[in-house]
């Protein structure tokens, strides 16, 4: 699957390839109100990753519906709505749009974006935060909640089960690291907002880890998200217990990633002579 | 859906033009789509780790018959040295193609356009392609000094080619927006485009401005993806943030929001 803001709204990867092929498409993520985000430099590139402060710049939730959603609707393959709000009434009411379209089955509801100042993370770093959105957002959509954990937190299955006790349906992690760069020649920050959010190859260890830890703790699905690139780094997310993967900085190195994976996973079935990827969800050998 | 590509380009040659430029010239895997002057291609830097990132660099030149495109890279950082460190009939990927491109000019306008730095690149395909259209196309290639330029001979053959050096080795010393073909001609062009460091851009297009007269700059903003899905690259403008991946590298100075 695609990761959410590293893969636009479907179109702009339909231009290389029919996305039908892929698992599924977290789309950009989408807010109540325009948002014109951060100001540039939001991208500093870092020993096998980069740095981001976009900023969840879209064009707000009304745009998405009349103008996005008509042309990308009709993707054969399960189109995923990437939540954000400041509060949680906000979470709600972009939530109660998303619910009138038929062909959004799921959504993500992001209480981990590191980029805004107010909302986003703030929901996602404490066990009462977060359930509180997890909860009200609950009562009001009846389709797939997947709810995106922060990595910035001291105990992410903590987090993991307070979301699951809410009645979240999975839950996909890891979102950025808060990480920061600075140019030592000129002795300034990279980004314009100083610190951003750490994605690529440099982090996979460390979200590999969560995902392990998340999967022991709790029972609804886990998709595994953080610097995965070809085919062994999906199945050692499978392995360490997620049910699914996205796939996301690595889309900027190579669009056509996701196809490998699926194409590679094949091959590794055959090859370990298994029947289906599900036998190797959680398979590590002690 | 097939409208961009990523290929494995194979390299014919690498030719050092001077200190720290160099010209790949790179055979497609299959037929080249059009490409136009002022679009580029997103370079996956090979043989170095922990660069993660493609590098975005404008199309030189296109051979449709051959296919073939070269570009010129001039020496920055890490990424670029390690791009002109490669040998012939080895592979690179590239993202193709990408951005949108200068308005090439209708029949017999005339035409100025001004280069800087390893701005120079994608002028040389826009003086190409205007030569279909026009004969009037003038260019002014600004540097350091006289073994900065490039390529010139190329140059010649599409367009009336004016230096500047700040040295003063070649041409008329000082900037670009010195040279008396600048200074004096400016209101006697139809078009005007730019493209090199941000000042010499700015300097160009508040001229420009001033005289009222029609000017596309390229920009150069960092990149992450090149193809519109990660928003890092934007540019303020007059309608809102724009990607400069998708939306320019090519913008009208007007629709900008510098300081000019
Ligand atoms: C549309 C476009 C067309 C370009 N065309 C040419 C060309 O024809 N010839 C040429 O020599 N150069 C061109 N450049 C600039 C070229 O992309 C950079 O010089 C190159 O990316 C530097 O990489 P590096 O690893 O050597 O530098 P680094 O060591 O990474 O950084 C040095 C500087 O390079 C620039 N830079 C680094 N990474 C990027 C990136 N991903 N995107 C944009 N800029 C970056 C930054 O200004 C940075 O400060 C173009 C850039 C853009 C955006
Ligand atoms: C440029 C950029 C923009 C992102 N935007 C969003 C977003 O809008 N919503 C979200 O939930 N995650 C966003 N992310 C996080 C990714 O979806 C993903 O969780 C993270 O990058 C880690 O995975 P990766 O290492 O494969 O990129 C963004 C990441 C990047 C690099
Ligand atoms: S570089 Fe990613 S959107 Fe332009």
């Amino acid at each position: 699957m695609l990761a959410s803001g590293t893969c636009g709204f479907a179109e702009e990867i339909n231009d290389f390839y029919d996305v039908s092929q892929v698992g599924g498409i977290f789309l950009k993520g989408t807010t109540l109100r325009n948002r014109d985000g951060n100001e540039y430099p939001r991208m500093a590139e870092t020993a096998s990753g980069m740095l981001n402060a976009v900023g969840l710049q879209n064009k707000g939730v009304d745009y998405f519906i009349e103008t996005t959603y008509p042309k990308i609707k009709d993707y054969n393959t399960p189109l995923i709505v990437n939540v954000n709000g400041s509060t949680v009434e906000e979470y709600i009411e972009l939530t109660e749009k998303i619910n009138e379209l038929d062909k959004i089955p799921a959504i993500e509801l992001n209480i981990s974006c590191p980029n805004v100042k107010e909302g986003g993370m703030a929901f996602g770093i404490t066990c009462p935060g977060a359930e509180a959105v997890t909860r009200e957002v609950r009562r009001v959509y009846d389709k797939t909640l997947i709810v995106k954990l922060s990595p910035n937190v001291t105990d992410v299955s903590e987090i993991a089960k307070a979301v699951e006790g809410q009645g979240a349906d999975s839950v996909s992690l890891v979102n950025t690291f808060l990480g920061m760069a600075i140019d030592s020649a000129t002795r300034k920050p990279l980004l314009s907002t100083i610190t951003g959010g750490l994605s690529g190859p440099a982090i996979k260890p460390i979200a590999l880890r969560m995902v392990w830890q998340v999967a022991q703790a709790v029972k609804i699905p886990v998709i595994g998200i953080g610097g995965i690139i070809n085919t062994a780094d999906a199945i050692e997310f499978l392995l360490a217990g997620a049910s699914a993967v996205q796939v996301g900085t690595g889309l900027f190195k190579d669009p056509f990633i996701p196809l490998e994976i699926i194409e590679g996973m094949k091959k590794y079935l055959e090859e370990h002579r298994l029947n289906n990827i599900t036998d190797l969800i959680g398979g590590l050998q002690m | 859906m097939g409208k961009k590509a990523v290929g494995d380009f194979t390299v014919i040659s690498n030719r050092k033009l001077n200190q720290s430029n160099f010209l790949l010239k790179l055979a497609a895997p299959g037929p080249l789509p059009d490409i136009s002057p002022g679009q580029f291609v997103n370079v996956d830097i090979k043989n170095a780790k922990e660069i993660f990132l493609r590098r975005p660099f404008s199309v030189f030149e296109v051979d449709y018959s051959n296919n073939t495109l070269s570009l010129i890279v001039k020496i920055l950082g890490r990424g670029s040295k390690v791009l002109t460190e490669i040998n012939e009939g080895d592979k690179i990927s590239l993202i193709y193609p990408l951005g949108k491109s200068f308005t090439i000019p209708s029949a017999n306008e005339k035409i100025l356009a001004v280069g800087g730095g390893s701005g120079v690149a994608p002028l040389l395909f826009l003086a190409k392609e205007s030569k279909l259209k026009t004969d009037n196309v003038d260019i002014i290639l600004g540097a350091r000094s006289a073994e900065d330029h490039i390529q010139v001979d190329e140059y010649k053959k599409f367009a009336n080619l004016h230096f500047t050096t700040e040295d003063g080795t070649l041409g008329a010393k000082g900037f670009v927006t010195h040279h008396p073909v600048f200074r004096e001609k400016l209101n006697a062009y139809d078009k005007v485009y730019a493209c090199g460091p941000d000042a010499m851009m700015k300097a160009v297009a508040k001229e420009a401005k001033a005289a009222g007269v029609f000017c596309e700059v390229s920009l150069e903003n960092l990149m992450a993806c090149g193809f519109g899905v990660c928003l890092c690259c934007i540019e303020p403008t007059q309608h809102g943030n724009k990607c400069v991946c998708t939306d320019g590298p090519v913008f009208n100075i007007n629709d900008l929001k510098w300081q000019i």
